[in-house]
Order: structure tokens, then sequence, then C-alpha cells
């Protein structure tokens, strides 16, 4: 019973004092009236209370035996805490879009306010825009800015970018004649190579666009990276998809990039077959005005009343027309907000945990992994939450056989890297229990000796 | 309003005054009264170089963005830095501390399409 009474607001302290004033000494005497073999007198017949995560996989588990998800690849599968969804249905907010007469709705104002002040903070830069569509034109927004201010049609993208973010930015940037050079990835590390990016360095560059951490889930050195593009005065663009891993990894803003544009989706939003997912954009003070996108702004009204309003809107297209600084009129307001509610009720600490949390698991389940024959770790370089899996049968088949056993085993590489033929890349979330990792362990190893 | 004797002006309300090799460029009283409060102006890096009408910069007020242009071709020689911390020199003083850019002249014969002072004043909307 103990554990019950944080739901009730009265301490125990308080309920002594009630009982006094009444001149009762103890609960029970309040039901004396009540014959007693009426009356329960055991402890009710209820399993040990659970936390809210735990709670709602019982409540999961007694619909229909769940799949095993071990796929990330941009798409992550983590814990929406209740409270997302009831705060962004109130019909104040409960629309996906800026409003059109924006100052008058003050508090969806406030709530955009407050995400930007999330991101700078997240991102460790200074200047967050309202949001965008989602990681990928984000980052394509984030190279078209770069050429804006270097007038250079030049753009080196990592490989161990994510591929489909890849293909949005070419897509943007196709219109203009801009070139896109890729740089690959070190066959043992797996982070971009360094050398071939060096060489190919050149005052035409306009940017380089690194994920950190990258499509193999490898975090990346950005600071040699970055001080050597703005030797030859590009922009250091930092992509991501997992914005979790920010809850430990140094901010990219301190290692003296430019501009970081990603996705938010880990950040509270639902996986949602592919979005409404959320473009998250930050960059430093001095490139605002070059900046895609709307901006909230605080400030005080005649009366010197703290108010909130769109701030340098006079880049924008309803007033600039063809000269406006982006195409971007609007942004990703109900997914900004559930980003908003998410990070607030974790906090620094608990967003902090939250990271530890899938770093630990990832490590264990590389630890199970490499033990098993016929399967090894494919890259050196530290992880996050992801990792890239050589085995040593045809992925099809072995997920395949994972797949009736309800387990989403990993994400084939060759999809998209013809090279990396038996190669899983495998994601592990603070929802992957222990005896789920341990489970995926045994039917991968089942499938691979078979 | 002023519109001093002196200046060469343009249709799109640049001023210039022809120093010789090299001029410098302004916004005319006129534009910076309609343009209302200035709040940021960018202007080009020293070494870039622009043909005649070429977009050399932007005048950002509190209702809108207004391109500068040039008045004739030339290569930016100094900027004037100060109106990033005070922007508003452009409204307080157009034909002093609000100047932009000087350049240097690329073909003298181009000044002589710009206009007087007069002439510009004539070109100017009739209720003023």
């Amino acid at each position: 019973m103990q554990d019950f009474i944080r739901y009730i607001p009265h301490t125990e302290e308080d309920v002594q004092k009630m009982l006094e004033a009444i001149g009762l000494k103890r609960v029970e005497d309040l039901f004396q009236v009540i014959p007693k073999e009426y009356r329960f007198s055991k402890p009710l017949n209820l399993p040990e209370p659970l936390s809210e995560p735990d709670l709602i996989h019982h409540l999961q588990g007694l619909q229909v035996p769940m799949m095993n998800s071990f796929l990330g690849a941009g798409a992550y599968y983590h814990f929406i805490p209740a409270v997302v969804s009831n705060l962004i249905s109130r019909s104040e907010f409960y629309t996906a879009y800026t409003p059109y007469q924006p100052e008058i709705s003050q508090g969806t104002l406030q709530a955009i306010f407050e995400y930007q002040t999330l991101m700078c903070q997240l991102t460790g830069m200074e200047v967050s825009n309202a949001s965008l569509y989602d990681g990928a034109s984000s980052l394509a927004e984030a190279v078209l800015m770069a050429h804006r201010m270097t007038r250079r049609k030049k753009v080196l993208l990592s490989q161990a970018l994510h591929p489909e973010y890849r293909r949005v930015i070419q897509t943007y940037i196709d219109p203009d004649q801009q070139e896109i050079v890729l740089i690959p990835y070190q066959k043992g590390e797996g982070r971009t190579d360094e050398k071939v990016l060096f060489d190919l360095l050149k005052e035409d560059v306009s940017a380089v666009v690194i994920q950190s951490p990258n499509f193999f889930g490898v975090i990346e050195d950005l600071r040699p990276i970055g001080e050597k593009v703005h030797d030859f005065g590009g922009l250091m663009i930092v992509g991501f998809s997992e914005a979790v891993a920010y809850g430990i990894l140094q901010p990219p803003g301190m290692m003296g990039v430019d501009i970081v544009a990603g996705e938010g989706q880990s950040l509270g939003i639902p996986m949602s077959y592919g979005g409404p997912y959320l473009g998250i954009f930050t960059t430093q003070e001095r490139f605002v005005r070059n900046m895609p996108g709307r901006l909230v702004g605080e400030t005080v009204d005649l009366e010197g009343r703290t108010g909130f309003v769109l701030t340098l809107a006079t880049r924008e297209q309803h007033i600039r027309r063809e000269r406006a600084t982006s195409n971007i009129c609007t942004n990703e307001g109900l997914c900004a907000l559930m980003a908003t509610v998410f990070l607030s009720c974790l906090g620094k600490e608990g967003l902090r945990e939250l990271a530890m949390m899938n770093l630990s698991k990832a490590e264990y389940a590389k630890k199970v992994a490499s033990q098993i024959h016929g399967c090894k770790l494919n890259f050196t370089a530290p992880t996050f939450n992801e990792f890239v899996l050589q085995i040593e049968r045809e992925p099809e088949e072995v997920l395949e056989k994972l797949r009736k056993e309800k387990i989403l085993g990993g994400f084939p590489l060759a999809k998209f890297y013809p090279e990396l033929r038996r190669h899983l890349l495998v994601t592990v979330t603070e929802m992957n229990r222990k005896e789920e990792i341990d489970r995926w362990a045994e039917a991968l190893e089942k499938a691979l000796k078979s | 309003m002023k519109f001093p004797e002196g200046l060469l002006y343009t249709e799109s309300h640049e001023w210039v005054k022809n120093e010789g090799s090299q001029m410098t460029i302004g916004l005319t009283d006129y534009a910076q009264c309609q343009l209302k409060d200035i709040v940021y102006v960018e202007i080009p890096e020293v070494g870039s170089e622009f043909k005649k009408g070429d977009s050399i910069g932007v005048v950002e007020s509190v209702k809108t963005v207004a391109d500068i242009y040039s008045p004739v071709a030339g290569k930016v020689i100094d900027g004037n830095t100060t109106l990033k911390d005070h922007p508003q020199f452009v409204n307080e003083d157009p034909y002093g501390k609000g100047w932009l850019v000087k350049m240097e002249i690329q073909d003298k014969e181009e000044l002589k399409e710009l206009l007087s002072s007069r002439a510009y004043q004539g070109s100017l909307p009739e209720e003023l």
C-alpha cells in the first residue's frame, strides 16, 4: 500500500492531523459502524505498481503479442509519456500550422518560443527557427542557405549521411545546377573519410554536410572537419536523425559548427509510418538574416508587458515575394509542440538518463551479438544506439526467420549500400528490454546456424 | 525633403557622389522616408564587382525589405560598417553618416545617364 501513497495528496502527517481534529486514532476507526465481518481486512490482491512505460507495455501485451523491433535508420521507437498527447490535443493548440494572424495567438507563439529555446540548448547553437517539415528538408534548407551566403555551387555530402536525406537535398538543389560531391566513409571506422574530404575541400565549396551520429550509428569527429571547412571559407553543416543522442554527446554548437539541421521525431513524436515529423534548424546569430523559416521573438508592448511576435518577417515570402530568404512560410507547429512538451517533461537530467539508457542497451546488444558465431561488428568507432552487424548469411533469409519469431531483426543495408550486402543496421532504444535483446540474439544465432 | 545639388541620382532612389575615379553611394531622402524605420542594412563585401543595375545589397525596414542597385558598373572599395550597429543613420542623415558603399568607377561615361537633383525631383510622385 505504501507505494500508492504518492497518488494521494495527503501525507501521513496530514492524515494524523485530520484524525486528531475529529478525535480518532486510526483511519480504520472511521468505519467502526460497519460490522467487522463485512469489512475487508486483507491487503488487495493486486500486483506491484508499475511505471508508465511498463504499464503500457503490459497492457499492449494483453492485446496482441507484439513485434520486437530493432529497426531505426531514421525513425526511432521511443517512449512517449501520455502527457504529450494530452497537452497537444487542447483545442487552442490542435493545428499543425502557424496562425495567419500570429500575434493574436500568444499561447502558440509562446510555445514556439519555448521550442526555439530548447532546440538552442539541445544543439548548443544561438538561434533556432520555428521548425521545418522534417530532418531531410531541414538539411536541404541548410544547403540552400550555405549557397545563399557563399554564392558557391559545390557541396560536399558525407556518404554516411542518411541516403534519403541526400536524395531530398539533391531534389532541392538540382534546379539551380548545384553540384554534390560524395565523401566516402572509412571502411574500418565507419566515419566519414577525412583524408578524401580534405583533398576535395577547396575555395569553391559552399558547405560540408556531416551527420552525427551518422547513418551507421557512428559518432563523427566534427571539430577538425569544421576547422578545415572554415579555412576555405565554407560552412560546416551537421545533420542528425537521432536527436536523443544529444542528451550525452557534446552539442555540435560547441564544436564550431555553423548550422545544425536534423530530425526531431525521437523527441515525443510517434513513428506514424514516416511522418509528420519535425525539422529542427539552428544556426549562429550572425547568420539569422539568411536563416529559412519563421522566427518567434520576445518583446514588450506599449505598457511594458511581455509578449511574443513573429520577428524578421520582412525576409519572408509574403513581403519579399521572389526575393524572399526561403520558400518556407510555415512551420511544423504541432510536432514542435510535442517535442517541447516531451523535453519539458524529461528535463536536462531526464534526457541524459534516456540517452544513457539507449547507449548502454545498444552496447549490451553489441556485446551479445559479437559473441554469436557468424556475426561480427563491422565498424570500430564509437556508436550511440545503432550499429552495423556483418552476418555470414543472406540478410533476407535471416530476417525472415526472425520475423516468424515476432522479431524485426534489423535493417538490411544493401538497399542503400550495395557493398554492404550482408550487413544489418541494428537499433536498440530504451523500449527494447534486456530479455528482448537476449531473445533477438538467440534467434539470430539460430538463424545463422541453420 | 532635401536633394543636394552636385549629387547624381537614379530612378531606383540611390544618390551618387562623383569623386573622380571613385564614387560614394547612398539612399535618397525620399527613399528613407518611404521605407520608414530602417533596422538592418546589408552591404556587399569589399572587392565584389557589379554591373549597372545589379543588386548590391538590401535595406530592411520595419515594413519591408528593399534592394540597393548599383548606379553604374564598378568594384566595391569600402562599405559603411557603422550601419551594422546604427542602421538608423540612413534615416537620420541619408547623405552623410548614412552612406552605404564606395566604389571604383569602371566607365565614367555611364555617369552621364544618371539624373540631376532637379531631374530626380521631377521624377518623384507629385503629391510631394
